[in-house]
């Protein structure tokens, strides 16, 4: 209930959230449902004439026992995912709650140094911050482009044959574990980069966003070709009858005939790229930095949970409190930009 | 059956040149079907044409030969010719860019399809694809074109809405106003008022007529009593052919034909 008033309307986005991101299907809860799983019996109006009771139509309780049992059940069935949900933010916010005890929120939000290990620890989330931002930033900046351009490409332009061959392709893209990735931004993409910038250290934050880009493509471009296709044949063959030509078609019509979904696609690309753990944890180095340059080493949010999960704190140390509030940090992030999503989908919602 | 109404004038002596268009030996298919069988006929120009008959037998097959629509899809194929005056050109020749044609033979369809863009976008959509950006010339069209769909007193001061806050009957008048913008030689209706209530359909007609003044007309429609208002010749297709066309007056009331007479008189189709 606490939840339910901390995050509102917006709950549910946590758990759908938590749904792709845990591998644990939702079905949405809301608090209004309560009342449908009280058992109601019908109140039967005595009647004043004198008519017997025992009617051939009388009401059968057990048939609508068993059938309030079964909804019960299925209730509960679904219930247990939300529970999980409501637990990991639980235990994310007591953790956190205790974290914050020793560290004002203050000095969490602006404290620019980020050493929680060290004997002078700092503990300022905002290179954790940075180093999330500036990789995401490149994910996206490959990832969004290259995704339109190929959803356009598939919806509007490939011929069946094509798309038949494409998708799979694009789809086992989605399917590599992203462990490879991260190999393959370390000791392929990094050295590649390194030609072109000398400069370029070992570890940065380009190789490692360039790398997630890549891996988000199939995402935004399925996502976006889906809502491209959506659109009614009879919107294009208008635009076609008007003289325009396929691109233009593509452009003018289709796109902003989809725009919901093209908008979901990005949100989910950048939700994943704000979450994405291996590739830079692998890739980007491990030591947080507050840096806004890309060709810099430095740690994400994700990258620092990994490094002291692996690590062998005492549990209720500080240090290992860190993470909790690392992970409440990195959960209202996507939070905010699945809200922005529901948002945009409500507002620019397909009408034809 | 297949008789050659092009060596016939109905409605009195007609020249050649007042024709806007002639079909010659027409016939389409969809892969190995063949869906339209060896039409000849005639669009007179600034009159409006309909095309009746009963589903399936190739009117929106026929109409959207004028504008290449086909070329959209693999697999079919034209044969024969659509002659568009005066150029004299065959549009549906493989040298004949289709966009062209589309650029000069605009469409209206069955069911209302503005775009997902705001009522002055919709109506500027295909002069913007033409490459016109001066706003004082989109203006201008947008207005007239409005005014010529009989539907600017009702938007004027919402121009910039979303489109999809017309009603079906307005949306239906605002695809017209869009074709109309560019101006377009022949305008291409199917069943435009299929979709529509009494009312909007009457406007929609009342609309039809006005339009005759400044472009030809191609209309096809399920309903016979439009076709008997609103059109000045006709033409009755059934199974892909031509079983019939001339002023629409003779057809309606004195048919040549025994199928065509069965299906106006309503006992058959």
């Amino acid at each position: 209930m606490i939840f339910w008033l901390a995050v509102g309307r917006g709950g549910f986005l946590v758990c759908e959230w938590l749904s792709r991101n845990c591998n644990i299907s939702i079905i949405l809860f809301r608090p209004s449902q309560w009342s449908h799983f009280k058992v109601q019996f019908p109140v039967t109006a005595r009647r004043s004439d004198n008519t017997s009771d025992s009617s051939a139509l009388g009401y059968n309780y057990r048939r609508h026992l068993s059938e309030r049992f079964i909804e019960a059940l299925l209730f509960l069935t679904a219930f247990v995912s939300v529970a999980i949900t409501l637990a990991i933010v639980a235990m994310l916010v007591t953790e956190s709650l205790s974290f914050f005890e020793h560290v004002s929120l203050w000095e969490f939000l602006t404290d620019t140094q980020w050493t929680p290990l060290f004997d002078n620890a700092h503990y300022g989330i905002l290179p954790l911050v940075s180093g999330t931002v500036v990789s995401s930033a490149v994910a996206l900046l490959v990832a969004i482009p290259m995704g339109s351009i190929t959803a356009i490409y598939l919806s509007e332009f490939a011929p069946f044959t094509v798309r038949e061959v494409a998708k799979p392709c694009l789809e086992l893209l989605g399917g590599v574990p992203t462990v490879v990735y991260g190999y393959f931004a370390l000791l392929f993409v990094t050295p590649l980069l390194q030609k072109i910038f000398p400069e370029l250290p070992g570890f940065s934050l380009l190789s490692a966003g360039l790398v997630m880009g890549i891996m988000i493509i199939p995402y935004v471009s399925s996502m976006a070709e889906d809502a491209m296709r959506a659109v009614p044949m009879h919107l294009r063959e208008g635009s076609y009858a008007m003289g325009a030509t396929r691109f233009q078609t593509a452009v003018r019509v289709v796109m902003p005939g989809a725009f919901s979904g093209i908008a979901a696609a990005y949100i989910l690309g950048i939700s994943r790229a704000v979450g994405e753990t291996m590739v830079v944890a692998i890739a980007a180095g491990m030591q947080p930095n507050l840096t806004w340059n890309p060709m810099e080493p430095a740690a994400t949010i994700t990258a620092y949970i990994v490094q002291v999960s692996l690590g062998d704190l005492p549990h209720g140390s500080i240090g290992y409190q860190t993470i909790f509030a690392a992970g409440l940090t990195l959960l209202l992030i996507t939070l905010v930009f699945n809200i922005i999503g529901h948002l945009l989908r409500k507002r620019f919602r397909e009408v034809y | 059956m297949v008789e050659d109404f092009s060596s016939e004038h109905p409605g009195g002596d007609v020249s050649p040149s007042q024709y806007k268009s002639e079909v010659r030996n027409l016939s389409f298919y969809y892969g190995s079907f063949s869906a339209l069988k060896n039409i000849n006929m005639m669009l007179h120009e600034k009159k409006v044409t309909a095309l009746i008959g009963p589903s399936g037998c190739g009117k929106s097959t026929f109409l959207r030969c004028f504008n290449r629509m086909h070329d959209l899809y693999p697999g079919n194929r034209y044969m024969g010719d659509i002659i568009l005056h005066p150029d004299n050109v065959n549009i549906l020749s493989r040298s004949v860019d289709p966009i062209e044609v589309r650029m000069r033979i605009s469409m209206v369809f069955q069911k209302p399809n503005p775009f997902p863009k705001s009522i002055y976008e919709n109506v500027a959509y295909g002069l913007r694809v033409r490459g016109v950006r001066r706003r004082a010339i989109l203006d201008e069209k947008v207005e007239d074109a409005l005014r010529g769909a009989a539907l600017w007193d009702e938007v004027k001061d919402r121009l910039h809405q979303l489109a999809y806050n017309l009603s079906g009957g307005q949306q239906q008048r605002l695809c017209i106003a869009r074709a109309l913008a560019t101006d377009p030689e022949i305008l291409l209706f199917d069943e435009p008022t299929s979709a529509l209530d009494p009312i909007a359909t009457a406007s929609i007609e009342e609309l039809i007529a006005d339009l005759k003044d400044k472009v030809t007309i191609l209309i096809v429609t399920h309903n016979m009593q439009q076709a008997a208002r609103v059109s000045d010749y006709t033409a009755y297709m059934y199974l892909g052919e031509v079983i019939e066309f001339g002023v629409t007056d003779t057809i309606f009331i004195k048919p040549k034909n025994k199928q065509t007479e069965d299906y106006i008189t309503g006992r058959f189709g």
